[in-house]
């Protein structure tokens, strides 16, 4: 046991533990806050595998943006201390044996499969300027065209989550 | 990088997945069952990077595809608070079987 492969099991512990706390709290709030870790931990798994800017904007966008978004939510609609109602208790039987038996299925296809990495000789690290510049490129493999479309996406969210939330005064 | 391959991190996202589709049919909170959307689009992304980090070690693909599936995450996640935000206004509930508003 490495130090490597201790830190990925611990990594993994607090993302899974983290991720079974957040589908099973009955409190809304601290199911938020544990969603909070689990994206933590997944953040740490990026940094494990030295994708630093990956890493970075997982931070960024999910535990700046979408918890905090997701907190501010749950401050609007409900009491957070209060406790939420208990699963109907056949559904949720049912429930976790729908995830065992997927779950099942996709270990034992995992198992089976062999992968086969392509090991080429080229420059396997990962830097934020190559990232840059593949992404804004035109050219065979560059993604100028999903960036525009995901811009216009993000505008049109924008617009769309203005309307649908303004609050309609209505007119005497 | 010892022994830890692709199949941990593949076991892992798996496990993530499940337990967010279980989060998904159990809960009734509207808020909680985005949340559990969230981790299922997570361990999407821990799978796109898990192949490019093992498979495709020269190759950038999978950095782009999980940077376009965390952006597409935060709008869903915007549009999805803006309609309970609207939804609880309407019916003080935010509960998944109190929506009938769009039934004939």
């Amino acid at each position: 046991m490495s130090a490597s492969t201790i830190i990925f099991y611990i990594l993994a512990a607090i993302t899974l533990g983290g991720a079974i706390l957040a589908v099973t709290s009955p409190k809304i709030f601290r199911s938020a806050i544990y969603l909070l870790f689990s994206l933590i931990g997944i953040a740490g798994l990026y940094f494990w595998m030295n994708f630093e800017f990956i890493a970075a904007v997982q931070v960024v966008v999910y535990v700046g943006g979408i918890v905090v978004l997701i907190i501010f939510s749950i401050f609007l609609t409900q009491g957070s201390g209060s406790d939420m109602k208990d699963p109907v208790k056949i559904r949720s039987l049912f429930a976790g044996l729908a995830a065992l038996c997927g779950y099942c299925l996709t270990y034992y296809v995992i198992q089976r499969t062999e992968f086969h990495p392509q090991l080429e000789q080229g420059s396997a690290e990962i830097s934020v300027s190559r990232i840059g510049e593949q992404m804004l490129s035109t050219t065979e493999h560059g993604y100028l065209l999903p960036f525009e479309v995901v811009s216009m996406l993000l505008l049109s969210a924008m617009i769309g989550c203005i309307v649908i939330a303004i609050k309609t005064r209505s007119i005497k | 990088m010892s022994d830890i391959g692709l199949g941990h991190f593949l076991i892992v996202s798996t496990m993530l997945f499940f337990i967010g589709v279980y989060g998904f049919m159990t809960r009734r909170n509207m808020i909680t069952m985005l949340m559990s959307v969230e981790l299922i689009l997570n361990a999407c992304n821990i799978n796109f990077i898990a192949f490019n980090k093992f498979l495709f070690p020269n190759q950038l693909d999978g950095v782009f595809f999980t940077l376009f599936v965390i952006a597409i995450a935060a709008a869903e996640a915007a549009v999805a608070i803006a309609i309970i935000i609207n939804l609880y206004r309407n019916r003080k509930s935010i509960d998944a079987e109190d929506a009938d508003m769009m039934r004939l």
